[in-house]
């Protein structure tokens, strides 16, 4: 059983066709990677898996998307997309802590959705600092602003403020794009560690971190899926002539 | 040659910088002079006694400034608490709605209300607010403290909306984003994400509006009127700080001047303070993100 999949999916931005009929399944616990040159719509279907594409104005969407089988574009009421937005939860690009503390970042969506207090809630923190592996850098400085810490360390906190409501999947947009090469291999064998756990769907333009991290891999060119495999066969023996002009860097 | 117009370049850069520091200080001066002549007139009339007493009755030497200290309190209050909620929550549609269609028409009411002249707002007051009290409470005509807090808090709202609207549009959207990714409603978002973060922001506003407000005159007088008798009842006329100073300035007794001025004393040094505090507290709390 797939854990997402999506049928006939079509996004527009006012009358710009982001999202051309795509089509595809995320595997349960296996990390996908999407990839395509800049513009061609990642960053869209991510958002559109929870529906955060909302906000934005002149947004239409169209086609079947299933979530554990259910038809999550079909959601009208805010309970249920704010539901959803906690099953399926997200890292972005700039690692974005709130400006509290470090456990009060963590603490937050628990504390909103009434998951957890007091004893609990302080274990919950704990878990989910130790589930990033920030755990022995902070357990003494929980009081400490969260913008005191470094990016690396701001995105690790962020992954634990979003496993702390206990989502089924991440999605990550290009996580590491602000990391340096050692942050970035530390977040990829982080990301290894939370496959176990949870579904991870991530957006990346660096191919080789695709290459390394991930299970499948869709490659996406102006808004179509034009690729969708498993990682180790795209790499070695893409089917389309753009997919393999793009991996091997000659595109554009 | 290359030397010569080195020196004419470096005679005009200092001559330049003369003048800009003369015009500057030419700018700051009158208000120097101001500050020390309130100052050289009004501390001599500081003392205990100014700030436990009323007026006495005419004619008598003494009192202070109490009638006047709780009036222009409780008025001070009453704006707040009235302008307060109304501005933030319009700063926060405003910055939130930039495009709409009524954000275009609040945003111009809003510098409406702020250029209008505040004789007017006081006749504004008494239209709106003076009348409906004294029919409802079917005690006559009855100027009151409610009223004339009530027509200050509309002095308040332009500010506080204003620095509430700059102020939430400077939260970056990628923190609203992350409160919304993890299944917090909007509502919830504003009020535990944005607002916190405006903080800084929503009480420099505030402060500053208060500080606007603290000295207006015109509008109080056809609200609050003025009241030689202690009084901390809001449905009742009131002395405050400024109506004190027009009063006893106004009148033929040097004793009442000395009153006076030591009130303009004390009224600037709360406004400066504000404004200080305004400046070296409450800006440091703005986060950087
Ligand atoms: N809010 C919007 N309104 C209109 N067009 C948009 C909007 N957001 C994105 N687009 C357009 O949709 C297309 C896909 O954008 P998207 O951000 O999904 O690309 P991306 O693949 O994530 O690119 P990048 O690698 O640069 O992040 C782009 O052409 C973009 O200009
Ligand atoms: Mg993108």
């Amino acid at each position: 059983m797939k854990k997402i999949t999506a049928a006939g999916l079509n996004l527009h931005y006012g009358t710009f066709h982001a999202l051309i009929d795509v089509s595809l399944g995320i595997e349960p616990n296996k990390i996908t990677a999407m990839i395509g040159p800049s513009g061609c719509g990642k960053s869209t279907l991510l958002r559109v898996f929870n529906r955060m594409n909302d906000a934005i104005e002149g947004v239409r969407v169209a086609g079947n998307v299933e979530l554990d089988g259910e038809n999550i574009l079909a959601y009208r009421d805010d309970e249920a997309i704010d539901i959803l937005r906690r099953k399926v939860g997200m890292v972005f690009q700039r690692p974005n802590p709130f400006p509290l503390s470090v456990f009060e970042n963590v603490a937050f969506g628990m504390r909103i959705h009434k998951l957890a207090r007091g004893r609990e809630l302080e274990d919950r923190v704990a878990e989910s600092l130790k589930a990033v592996l920030l755990w022995d850098a902070l357990k003494d400085k929980l009081k400490r602003s969260a913008l005191s810490l470094t990016l690396e360390q701001r995105q690790r906190l962020c992954i634990a403020r979003l496993i702390a409501v206990t989502p089924d999947v991440i999605l990550l947009d290009e996580p590491c794009s602000s990391l340096d090469p050692v942050a970035t291999l530390k977040i990829e064998e982080l990301m290894l560690e939370l496959k176990k756990r949870y579904t991870i769907i991530i957006v990346t333009h660096n191919m080789a971190q695709a290459a390394r991290v991930s299970d499948e891999t869709g490659f996406m060119l102006l808004g179509r899926l034009v690729e969708f495999g498993e990682t180790s066969r795209i790499f070695t023996a893409p089917q389309a002539k753009e997919t393999e002009e793009y991996i091997t860097g000659r595109y554009g | 040659m290359r030397d010569a117009n080195l020196v004419i370049r470096n005679g005009v850069n200092v001559g330049f910088k003369a003048v800009i520091i003369v015009f500057s200080v030419a700018a700051v001066l009158p208000l120097a002079f101001i500050l020390g002549f309130i100052a050289f007139q009004g501390i001599s009339a500081l003392n205990l006694d100014f700030f436990i007493h009323g007026s006495k009755p005419t004619g008598e030497v003494g009192g202070g400034i109490l009638n006047a200290l709780v009036g222009s309190g409780l008025l001070i209050l009453i704006a707040s608490l009235a302008a307060v909620p109304v501005s933030v929550v319009t700063g926060v549609y405003l910055a939130e709605n930039r495009t709409s269609k009524l954000a275009f028409f609040v945003r111009w009411a809003v510098d409406l209300i702020q250029g209008m002249p505040s004789i007017v707002l006081g006749l504004i007051g008494y239209a709106w607010f003076v009348l409906p009290i004294a029919r409802a409470t079917g005690s006559g005509v009855t100027f009151s403290i409610l009223a004339g807090g009530l027509t200050l808090a509309l002095m308040m709202l332009p500010i506080i909306i204003k620095s509430t609207e700059e102020t939430v549009r400077l939260i970056p959207v990628s923190l609203k984003e992350a409160s919304i990714a993890l299944g917090v409603p909007y509502w919830r978002t504003i009020l535990s994400v944005v607002l916190p973060a405006s903080l800084s922001g929503i009480v420099s506003g505030v402060l500053i509006a208060v500080g606007r407000i603290a000295g207006e005159t015109a509008p109080l007088l056809f609200t609050v009127f003025g009241n030689y008798y202690f009084n901390a009842d809001i449905l009742k006329p009131s002395d405050a700080m400024p109506l004190l100073i027009f009063n006893y300035t106004m009148s033929p007794y040097d004793d009442l001047h000395r009153i006076a001025w030591g009130a303009a004393f004390v009224l600037v040094a709360f406004i400066l303070i504000l404004n200080i505090f305004v400046r070296l507290v409450v800006r440091r709390w703005k986060i950087r993100f």
